[in-house]
């Protein structure tokens, strides 16, 4: 299959093993185009988070091929993965929180990092702890925030750079039904304004509150696409409709 | 749950490339972790490599002067033990070497300043006259006391002074001039070992920084942080505490340096009279802290690249 230059992600016969152990993924084929909402499901121990993390390119696969926005990332020098890294968006499934950083700075880090001033990043900061209901807990640290809280601050971390692709893991894990709600609303919302949405979760309820929404299962480190519509998407499932 | 819009997040939040660096930077290492002994340290190896720089210099004048003075020295020793005998050949050399071309200026060393000379090893006393002690010249030529020089007046003396016995002053200092080159030999390798132990107790405190702060690198690494951002949030942390650790250290080396001036120049020693060190030597102590910290930053910066490199 041809690459195209809209694909954002596309995986070819990817495996990942660690170490000298058999193979966590195998023969994993995909492609996620610009402006998609992708949940990944799977039992426990499917190699979900093993997909992500090839994802937001904190592995290189142990084999096949990865492009992601055009650019062969597995040959990609190491110095050009931060250019990358910079484009996504990722929400940990424990966080990752800065400990001695207050939830103002860990959702500021990002946007620091990629060298914004201080005088642009107030506002939209404070906006978006606002809207994640943490405007009162802005000086908090997370070790004094609820697992909820803390989760609320990691979703504003990871979103409030207006990421090109937002990989999520359990994103809801550990907050009410209303906030999961409320967060799904956020990530549907940034999926609108084109952001390629990929979100790992056990809760099937989830999977019905995007109607638009792709599924991707794992399986014993195999992704199930019976139809092949995740490797050869049909030019339908684009959010543009897949016009040229 | 009130349903609020989502906050417009738009491109307006500019992805740049620009350094992330400052206060913000640098909260992301806390400090109190990564300062520790390492001020100390630092302050403790400035200090060393001050005191052990400012001897170096310090010997380096010593060697320096004393070679400008002997240099054109000569000494012309009238060996004869027959005490009249010794006193016409004296005044014959004295009269030869004031005519001699070679020769810029001399004194006759007075019996009694050659008798407090010997003082300490012939003691005092009627018997001392029995001793023949020889006469001696002290001659400042116009050029260096090389072999042809010393030869020329050696034989111009030949005939009207054969007791005369004509000596370079450097000569007799030859061992005590190898002994300062030695020292300062010794004062130079004592710079290198103490920059390269400051250069190690930095690289390991960097490396223990590193494992604390582990968890906030890799977080920084995964959103697009550079391993050059990275680097210089260590760096900038380093060079805080090696700026810190370098003032004191200055101040410590230099009131240890005034304070045995002052005692050598007390002893009259020359070695350290007015301190024994020049404007320049000061500033190259001045600027003994200001290389630690280079050398800090550096190492730090170097250690946490490799371990960075390391990282995907």
């Amino acid at each position: 299959m041809s690459a195209t230059d809209d694909e954002v992600v596309r995986f070819d016969n990817v495996g990942l093993r660690y170490g000298a152990d058999r193979e966590v993924l195998n023969n994993i084929s995909f492609t996620l185009f610009p402006g998609s909402f992708y949940f990944l499901t799977g039992a426990s121990g499917a190699g979900k988070t093993s997909l992500l993390r090839l994802l937001y390119l904190d592995e290189r696969p142990s084999r096949g091929a990865i492009r992601m926005f055009g650019t062969d990332v597995i040959t990609l020098p190491r110095k050009r993965l931060p250019e990358f890294r910079r484009k996504l968006g990722v929400v940990f499934q424990d966080f990752r929180l800065v400990p001695h950083l207050s939830a103002f700075d860990n959702v500021a880090l990002p946007l620091r990092v990629s060298g914004v001033r201080e005088a642009d990043l107030v506002k939209p900061v404070n906006d978006m702890l606002d809207w994640v209901g943490l405007a009162h807990r802005k000086d908090a640290r997370p070790a004094t925030l609820s697992g909820g809280e803390q989760q609320r601050v990691a979703i504003a971390r990871a979103v409030i750079g207006r990421p090109d692709m937002l990989v999520a893991d359990e994103p809801t894990g550990n907050v009410d039904p209303d906030m999961a709600l409320k967060l799904l609303r956020l990530f549907e919302a940034l999926n609108r304004l084109g952001t390629t949405v990929v979100v790992a979760t056990h809760d099937v309820h989830l999977l019905r509150k995007v109607p638009d929404s792709l599924i991707m299962r794992l399986d014993k480190g195999q992704l199930a696409d019976p139809t092949g519509a995740l490797r050869y998407p049909p030019r339908a499932a684009r959010r543009d409709g897949g016009k040229p | 749950m009130t349903e609020k819009r989502p906050p417009a997040l738009g491109r307006s939040v500019a992805r740049g490339f620009s350094p992330f660096g400052g206060e913000r930077a640098a909260a992301l290492v806390p400090h109190s972790r990564l300062a520790g002994p390492m001020p100390w340290v630092i302050a403790i190896m400035v200090a060393l490599t001050v005191i052990a720089a400012a001897g170096g210099l310090a010997l380096s004048n010593l060697a320096r002067e004393a070679r400008a003075e002997l240099s054109g020295g000569a000494t012309v020793q009238i060996v004869v033990a027959e005490p009249r005998e010794r006193e016409r050949q004296a005044q014959a050399a004295e009269r030869l070497l004031g005519e001699h071309p070679a020769v810029a200026g001399l004194r006759r060393v007075p019996e009694a300043e050659l008798d407090r000379l010997l003082e300490p090893w012939l003691g005092v006393g009627d018997d001392l006259g029995s001793v023949p002690i020889p006469a001696l010249i002290d001659v400042r030529l116009r050029g260096e006391a090389d072999r042809a020089t010393l030869t020329a007046v050696q034989q111009a003396l030949l005939e009207s002074a054969p007791g005369a016995r004509v000596d370079a002053q450097s000569g007799w200092l030859g061992p005590v001039f190898s002994a300062i080159a030695a020292l300062q030999w010794l004062a130079l390798a004592l710079v290198v070992v103490l920059a390269a132990t400051s250069a190690a107790a930095v690289w390991l405190a960097a490396r223990t920084a590193l494992g604390t702060n582990r968890e906030t690198i890799e977080i920084v690494h995964l959103l697009g942080g550079t391993d050059s951002q990275i680097a210089g949030i260590f760096q900038r942390s380093v060079g805080f505490d090696a700026t810190l650790g370098g003032a004191v250290g200055l101040a410590l080396g230099l009131a240890a340096v005034l304070t045995l001036g002052q005692r050598f120049a007390a002893l009259g020693a020359g070695l350290m009279a007015g301190t024994g060190l020049d404007r320049l030597d000061w500033i190259m102590l001045a600027l003994v802290p200001l290389a630690a910290v280079a050398i800090a930053m550096l190492t730090a910066r170097w250690t946490v690249l490799s371990a960075l490199r390391k990282m995907l």
